[in-house]
């Protein structure tokens, strides 16, 4: 088989507070293989989107530092942690694009689109500036702009929230990356619009076969779009596997949780909404054992003792719950969860 | 992996409460204080001032010398025991004559706060909290007021009433509030959309209440900064028109023409120009380092 | 006896002037009205004018025309004395759980603040009753000597809920209430809704532009686009039989949670993106992107009619 794009071992993240230390990554670890759209879902302040900010080494330090041990090896030869800032450069934009949330304010507004597109092909590869704006063009088709040749001399200002997005991902692509980090691509959208990019998105992939990690709270998108799922809570990868397995075979209590409190337009409106009790734990002092012991309806006195090891459910699906080991009781997931597929 | 014994797998009782804050509460004040403690600069330029007040308070009551009473056999004398900071060519004793100073530029410092915080304030609040037309014709006076030469206006004064402090502050009373009611406006233009105000209007709540639980107590920092910078602003313009002969009329000792008068003997007694000069440049020094540590510490979007 | 709606409105109007002689047409003739007791969802895209129809509504704004009848009394010619009784019984849930909390104010005094406006309790009862209402949404009375700044993005909504709560209204206007928050704390937020109704017969009007949300929490839901009322419905009507090609779409864009259903579902994207409600299209607003346009629909408004009982939509097609 071949080598992963992206192998991620034990990342740990933190924040230097006045309060002490925020730990925000505590210990994640995933490959992602070539062609492959991992898509990692979570509430906010999981630490899902400074795990993504982290791969480009775009989380400012200090506050934030990589610990001790943290490991990204990407294509099997670059360790990112080490890499210096210089070197980083290199790695921004040709071999690892990045789309943002916002797409108001991740574009310079004094800058034409086609500019902008073409900064990162004339940074990272040996052409000309009318090659490049040729290229700018080619991609503007690639993203369904109309009109890509008047487009280019357009500003960002000129464009709608959708269209913007659009250009982010021109830009993203610019230089044919290996690594396509899109981190919230449609969340400011609306949702009419948001079914366009992720159509876009998922056209992109199938064309290009780059290998995408999508950070998102959507699992609509991510039902739409993703092959594999990590789902995170806070700062730890608490279950991960393919996505039939997430959505229909689920072993954790919390994506249990998460995927309950998802209302459907085909369910009963009668009945209450799943949802989770409490809040998320504040990571400046992440609880003994396991973090979601606190909000879990299955909790047992070894969760709040101990963390959980990660259970392999099968090949590729593997679950950080007590409830996975041999002795804990058999909790079987909750009605509505499982059995989609088939049934 | 190590056994685990098998009564730890028992289902518990849900005992803790998801909900639970585990950071200490810290109020807006407290935090602000722990920012501006650790501002080393900034609480160098604090305790600067406050040794600079308290000083310049107590420093002439003990002397037995005062700004005005000339020894014209004791002039010209060097710093010594006697004359900490030696005396002029008058033999007036330049250690209390700088801190007459100080307490001068001090006053004129005061008063530029106080009128920043009534007019500035006031107009620039009122101008926004009522919008529509009244702010339309408060923006174009001020704009109007803005035009006019501050030195212009105060060499005008000191023609007609004569030079003096009041022609001074007067002068500063006229315009020197425009900046903070900029300031103010632009703020509580933002916060009267903000949706905390939205609900205390649905609420009921009386403008006077809005104004003085959800306007005042946001706007507070950004007034206290800008207090701390128009302070020293306002000290410079004193010294600079007693510089230059139009301010403060001798025998009164203000810094600047301290050091007016020690800059026409700098090459005899240097020590006229260097007193003086130090003070001075350390009160504004002070008050720009305070006031920079003020805006990282009440700023609310660094706030996290 | 057929109870008469407890709000009722009428050709509401709210344009902006923005200057150069252009005028935003926020809220352009909207009808409907909302039966006492029941969820009445207004679901639409950013730009659509729904958050403007709520605030027009509790009159935050003042109306440019139309009317707002509550308990039948016209709020907008409300003076006074009335004007305050009107507060007392209709109040408002926020979108932005960061910016609807004074950072300066203790959770406790927010959430007081009604009471104390309204002179409902003072002193230990006024105390008590806070703490009532912090239990009531889910917190404690150990939170009230805290700050906003100190809570979840949940637990602030939450407090937002306490304090329109506080001075015990029939009705309450939710502005997108949960979209800035994460899905299982929007459960727990819709759920607290839910409850909040059932313990005191409260009426709401909720604004939100997840239409999956909506259909959860509505008996019935009125689309908007471009300042308009397209469709009003029963939220299962809507959901089983949607009229209007534009809530065809909406109802089609959203991506189910579901990978199996997903792949197998037909799905309508729409094309193009949202006009400016400055410069709207002539005739029907949504025809710029209709997949079923006709000339018709440039020339004139379709009249917004009842096609089948309590099932009313604008559109030529029908």
């Amino acid at each position: 088989m071949a080598k992963p794009v992206l192998e991620v071992k034990d990342l740990r993240v933190s924040f230097k507070m006045y309060a002490g230390e925020v730990q925000a990554v505590r210990g994640v670890s995933f490959n992602l293989n070539k062609g492959e759209v991992l898509a990692i879902v979570g509430e906010s302040g999981c630490g899902k989107s400074v795990t993504a900010q982290t791969l480009m080494r775009l989380v400012p330090t200090p506050p934030s530092y990589i610990k001790e041990g943290s490991s990204i090896l990407f294509d099997g030869k670059l360790e990112i942690t080490e890499l210096t800032e210089k070197k980083m450069e290199q790695v921004r934009g040709a071999e690892i694009g990045m789309i943002f949330q916002d797409p108001m304010t991740s574009l310079n507004p004094t800058m034409t689109i086609g500019a902008q597109i073409s900064e990162g092909i004339l940074k990272h590869q040996k052409v000309g500036k009318t090659e490049a704006m040729k290229r700018a063009t080619e991609l503007l088709t690639l993203v369904g702009m109309s009109n890509p040749e008047e487009r280019v001399h357009q500003y960002p200002h000129e464009l709608s929230g959708g269209m913007r997005q659009r250009v982010m991902i021109a830009i993203a692509l610019a230089c044919n990356p290996k690594l396509l980090i899109a981190d919230e691509p449609t969340t400011a959208l609306d949702v009419t619009i948001q079914a366009q990019i992720v159509d876009l998105l998922r056209d992109i992939q199938k064309k290009t076969d780059t290998s995408i990690i999508i950070i998102t709270h959507d699992l609509g998108v991510v039902a739409e779009i993703a092959h594999r799922v990590l789902v995170m809570y806070a700062g730890k990868v608490v279950e991960q596997g393919p996505l039939n397995d997430i959505f229909y075979n689920p072993r954790h209590p919390y994506t249990w949780g998460l995927l309950r409190s998802v209302p459907r337009l085909d369910s009963d409106n009668s009945k209450e909404l799943e949802s989770i009790p409490g809040s998320p734990p504040d990571l400046y002092a992440p609880p003994v054992g396991c973090a979601f012991a606190a909000r879990c309806p299955y909790a047992m006195e070894i969760c709040k003792e101990k963390d959980p090891a990660h259970f392999d459910v099968s090949d590729n699906h593997s679950s950080a719950c007590w409830l996975m080991h041999p002795d804990a009781p058999k909790v079987e997931p909750p009605v509505g969860i499982g059995g989609h597929a088939h049934g | 992996m190590e056994p685990i014994a098998k009564d730890k797998f028992k289902p518990v009782e849900k005992t803790t409460n998801a909900d639970v804050i585990v950071r200490p509460s810290q109020t807006y004040w407290q935090d602000a204080w722990r920012r501006l403690k650790k501002n080393k600069l900034a609480m160098a330029g604090l305790v600067v001032l406050i040794v600079l007040t308290v000083v310049a308070i107590v420093a002439p009551m003990f002397s037995s010398y005062d700004y005005k009473t000339q020894f014209l056999k004791d002039g010209n004398l060097k710093p010594s025991a006697a004359h900490f900071f030696g005396t002029d060519q008058f033999g007036r004793d330049l250690w209390v004559r700088v801190w007459w100073g100080v307490r001068i530029s001090l006053f004129i410092g005061i008063m530029a706060a106080s009128i920043d915080l009534v007019v500035g304030v006031l107009y620039g609040g009122i101008s926004a909290y009522v919008g529509g037309r009244v702010d339309t014709i408060m923006q174009r006076i001020l704009e109007i007021v803005y035009a006019i030469p501050l030195l212009l206006l105060a060499i005008l004064f000191i023609v007609f009433m004569g030079p003096g402090i009041t022609s001074i502050i007067i002068a500063y009373a006229i315009s020197g509030w425009v900046t903070m009611a900029r300031l103010v406006r632009g703020q509580v233009l933002l916060l009267k959309e903000q949706e905390f105000v939205l609900a205390a209007r649905t609420l009921g709540a009386k403008p006077w209440r809005i104004i003085a639980q959800h306007l005042i107590p946001n706007v507070i920092g950004l007034i206290i900064v800008q207090i701390t910078f128009a302070v020293p602003t306002a000290i410079f313009f004193e010294s600079f028109l007693s510089f230059i002969g139009v301010g403060i009329r001798p025998p009164m000792a203000s810094l600047g023409k301290l050091i007016s008068e020690g800059a026409g003997v700098m090459r005899y007694q240097p020590h006229l120009l260097m007193f003086p000069t130090i003070i001075f440049s350390l009160i504004l020094l002070s008050f720009n380092l305070l006031g920079d540590g003020l805006r990282d510490a009440l700023d609310p979007k660094m706030r996290k | 006896m057929a109870d008469r709606p407890i709000l009722e409105v009428q050709n509401l109007q709210k344009h902006f002037n923005l200057g150069n002689n252009k005028i935003l047409k926020a809220v352009d003739g909207l009808n409907f009205s909302i039966n006492r007791g029941e969820t009445f969802g207004l679901v639409g895209e950013s730009g659509c004018g729904k958050s403007t129809a709520g605030r027009t509504i509790i009159r935050l704004y003042e109306a440019t025309g139309g009317k707002v009848l509550f308990n039948g009394e016209d709020i907008h010619a409300m003076q006074g004395k009335d004007r305050q009784k009107l507060t007392r019984n209709m109040q408002m849930v926020f979108q932005d759980p960061y910016a609807s909390l004074n950072p300066r104010m203790t959770v406790g005094k927010i959430i007081a603040e009604g009471i104390e406006i309204n002179g409902l309790y003072s002193g230990k009862q006024k105390k008590e009753r806070v703490n009532q209402l912090l239990r009531d949404v889910g917190l404690n009375e150990e939170h009230a000597g805290r700050f906003p700044h100190e809570f979840s993005g949940g637990q602030r909504q939450r407090i937002g809920i306490a304090r329109a709560l506080a001075i015990e209204p029939q009705f309450i206007i939710a502005d997108e209430p949960i979209s800035a928050l994460d899905v299982s704390v929007q459960a727990q937020v819709v759920n607290l809704f839910k409850k909040l109704q059932k313990e005191h017969g409260l009426t709401y009007l909720f604004i939100a532009h997840d239409l999956a949300m909506v259909k959860h929490i509505s008996d019935r839901i009125g689309v908007m686009y471009l300042g308009k009322l397209v469709e009003v419905a029963t939220s299962d009507k809507l959901n089983a039989k949607p009229l209007h090609p534009y809530t065809q779409s909406l109802l089609s864009a959203i991506p189910l949670p579901d990978p199996e259903a997903q792949k197998q579902r037909q799905r309508i994207i729409l094309q193009g993106e949202i006009p400016s409600p400055v410069n709207p299209p002539s005739g029907c607003p949504f025809r710029t992107r209709c997949p079923h346009a006709m000339p018709e629909c440039a020339a004139t408004m379709p009249p917004f009619k009842e096609v089948e009982p309590g099932h009313f939509a604008a559109c030529h097609l029908l």
